[in-house]
């Protein structure tokens, strides 16, 4: 035992490693008994108070209407769709946010490193007033005052016929799957596989030889001619429904409601503000020597900045960028502020009213956040281990 | 060993904590006399049933209720704290013991009756769901709604209602919930939704809220039966005994002719045997109720017989203007039928 190699035989509390053991199982039977007491104790107040609990609720029928729905839904279905109905929006606001965020959060970063004294000086602005308002504030004010305000339907601000502004929302036209659909697909994938084998053998015969190829280019023609080929021999893959004044609103297309609009422009607005922040710091970490040293060798500054500056400088972004798409995806839940359906509003407001099992759904409702964040922050620490110096 | 003690110290504390959660008979009105005032759950601002005024005294039909709840176990009607709650927290409020008494236009059904560990005192005002659109929209039935954009608030009964009504019509909509009663009328005016549904009595009171109230309509179908009424915890018999003979001991002084300013004077000299034993000249019924003997002398002088509290509050003393209709008492075409004291 190597326990005991060296120390008095037997048990003494002079031994600092029997006190390091036991004060371990000490702060281990501590914490369960904790939790213990904490899931016992809930127990038997619900009881007592005869307030049901269990999850057979998440079967029972929902019987109220949602607003937005990406799957199929009506009153008669169960509770537990509800759920999956209120994840899919969370989900889709924190997507569309991350991506924009990310674009516009790059462009504000560069703007504000630019020579150009205007450009660098609007981008500190937006960043200094952006970052410095409250998210909710910032949705509130989309939404109150500046969607609602717009006109009704029936007066909406047209875009080319076919996209249509008012404060019920953005209609637009939507892409219907016609037969040719599912040929199409395939289409598509080959065109993928297409693109992977021909960057494969490019990148081998840039290592072999040391000649450059114009990856990008083909790639774009053969994206472009594969797909088109499949559509001429097939037909249209797809159908467009155009957004109709009938009646009290617009029928047909697809509309993205005022709430989720509102929702988006202020995450996005929001948060590009703290990525521009990050984008700047990553580059400026950035020493001059490296363009200087890469422009010596011959690079022109295209390349230099592509394949000499931003690599490093994602090093420095990336881990407080994944910060800043779990602030994202966690502040979406500010939606139920202005009625958009998402997770916190339907299931852990809505639902939670109907049934009455507040320690249920909201032990659902944060499990689900905790897993959203975890998947966002282990693809993130992927990618960031994916392009970490690896020193030689 | 400091470590051991700070842990030892954790979970004691951790068992305090959780025993003090433990419900009893009798447990309430122990601790609202201990600390001296009612705890009162009440919406966030709904004219008629419970807004504070310009001083920030709340007033309300359902503010009255807990306002009698103190006149009877405390003497004193003004010993009430209120707690704003949206439709969403108010059963968590009464649930964990953040209130004593939930008064805030709560719809009586059997989900919230049985499985929430919570029980209804009563029906304070007979309800039902109704539609306010403005009149631009030509719309003279909620029939002809199909494909309207709905402003409902969310966590109500409103929401599966309406859902029921435009099925079984076969009606569809487009439903925008919103947290409070205020962002659904701001919404409506704005004109997200076509229609706002709630309450009735509710969407008179938000009518009057709006910039210009003659442009809307409340549509005259009702599609619901909303009894609304006060709750409280399961497992407290006396303090639910309170709560529901407050409601009945104002209904009980309205039909026996005792308001506010004649009840002391009744109290002292009356011939009318019902009144002797409901005001305390007769017998000591209050003891049973674990309650003084003038307790509804106290009721209704500071507060007033149920009649009182809907004229003042949403009756025709009142920018309301409701009618009484199912609300009169049942020997006035009513609904309103409360036991007898004795």
């Amino acid at each position: 035992m190597q326990k005991n190699i060296g120390a008095p035989q037997g048990f003494s509390l002079s031994d600092p490693r029997v006190r390091a053991w036991l004060f371990q199982i000490i702060t281990v039977v501590a914490v369960v008994a904790m939790g213990w007491f904490l899931f016992s104790n809930t127990q038997t107040n619900l009881q007592h108070r005869g307030i049901t609990s269990g999850f057979d609720f998440l079967e029972r029928s929902a019987g109220f209407g949602i607003a937005q729905h990406l799957i199929s839904y009506t009153e008669a279905d169960s509770y537990a769709r509800v759920f999956v109905i209120g994840l899919l929006n969370t989900l889709l606001v924190s997507f569309i946010g991350i991506v924009l965020a990310t674009f516009l959060g790059f462009v504000i970063g560069v703007a504000r490193l630019s020579p150009n004294w205007m450009i660098s000086k609007l981008a500190t602005v937006y960043i200094e007033i952006f970052r410095n308002i409250p998210p909710l504030l910032q949705i509130l004010f989309w939404y109150f005052a500046v969607l609602l305000p717009l006109p009704g339907p029936r007066a909406s601000i047209s875009i080319g016929e076919s996209f249509f502004l008012s404060n019920r929302g953005l209609n637009m036209p939507a892409a219907e799957a016609t037969g040719a659909f599912w040929p199409f697909v395939v289409g598509l994938v080959i065109t993928l596989v297409a693109i992977v084998m021909m960057t494969r053998w490019a990148n081998k015969r840039f290592e072999a030889t040391g000649q450059p190829f114009h990856k990008f280019w083909v790639g774009l023609g053969l994206a472009i001619v594969i797909p088109t080929l499949f559509a001429l021999v097939f037909g249209s893959p797809l159908h467009w429904s155009v957004p109709e004044l009938k009646g009290f609103n617009f029928v047909g297309g697809w509309v993205m409601i005022p709430e989720l609009l509102a929702l988006t422009i202020a995450l996005t607005v929001y948060t590009a503000a703290f990525i521009a922040e990050n984008v700047r710091s990553g580059i400026n970490s950035v020493s001059h020597g490296q363009t200087e040293a890469a422009r010596s060798l011959g690079l022109r500054p295209g390349p230099t900045l592509r394949k000499v500056i931003i690599p490093q400088a994602m090093r420095v972004i990336i881990p407080p960028l994944t910060s800043q798409y779990l602030n994202l995806a966690k502040n979406s839940s500010l939606a139920a502020g202005i009625g958009y359906p998402d997770m916190v509003s339907l299931f852990a407001g809505t639902v939670l009213n109907q049934t009455g099992q507040a320690i249920e759904v909201i032990a659902i409702t944060m499990s689900v956040y905790l897993a959203i964040s975890i998947s966002i922050s282990l693809l993130m620490n992927w990618y960031n281990k994916r392009i970490a110096l690896i020193e030689r | 060993m400091k470590m051991v003690k700070t842990t030892l110290a954790m979970l004691t504390a951790a068992a305090v904590l959780g025993a003090a959660g433990m419900a009893h008979a009798g447990a309430t009105l122990d601790a609202v006399k201990k600390k001296g005032f009612v705890q009162c759950g009440v919406s966030d601002g709904l004219p008629g049933f419970s807004v504070p005024d310009a001083k920030g005294n709340y007033q309300g039909i359902d503010v009255d209720i807990c306002r009698g709840v103190a006149a009877a176990v405390l003497g004193d009607a003004t010993k009430v704290k209120y707690s704003p709650l949206t439709a969403k927290e108010r059963f968590t409020a009464i649930q964990s013991g953040e209130v004593d008494v939930l008064s805030r236009n709560t719809t009586w059904t059997s989900s919230r009756d049985g499985g929430m560990g919570l029980v209804f005192t009563g029906v304070t005002y007979y309800d039902g769901i109704g539609f306010l659109v403005n009149k631009k929209l030509g719309v003279a039935s909620a029939k002809e709604l199909d494909g309207a954009t709905i402003c409902i608030q969310a966590g109500t009964t409103t929401e599966l209602n309406v859902s029921d009504y435009f099925r079984s019509n076969g009606l569809k909509y487009t439903p925008i919930t919103f947290d409070t009663s205020d962002e659904s009328a701001k919404s409506l005016e704005a004109g997200r939704c076509d229609v706002l549904t709630s309450d009735q009595s509710q969407l008179y009171a938000q009518r009057i809220k709006l910039g210009a109230p003659d442009d809307w309509v409340v549509l005259p179908e009702v599609i619901s039966k909303e009894p609304l009424g006060p709750l409280v915890r399961r497992g407290d018999e006396d303090w639910m005994a309170i709560v529901k003979w407050t409601l009945f001991a104002m209904l009980n002084a309205e039909e026996l002719g005792v308001d506010s300013k004649n009840v002391e004077a009744l109290a002292k000299e009356t011939k009318n045997p019902d009144v002797a034993r409901m005001l305390g000249a007769d017998g000591e019924y209050g003891k049973d109720l674990k309650l003084p003997k003038d307790w509804v002398v106290q009721i209704v002088k500071q507060v007033g017989n149920y009649g009182e509290i809907f004229d003042r509050n949403i009756g025709k003393g009142s920018e309301l203007k409701i009618e009484r209709g199912l609300n009169a008492l049942w020997n006035k075409g009513g609904l309103h039928y409360a036991p007898p004291v004795r």
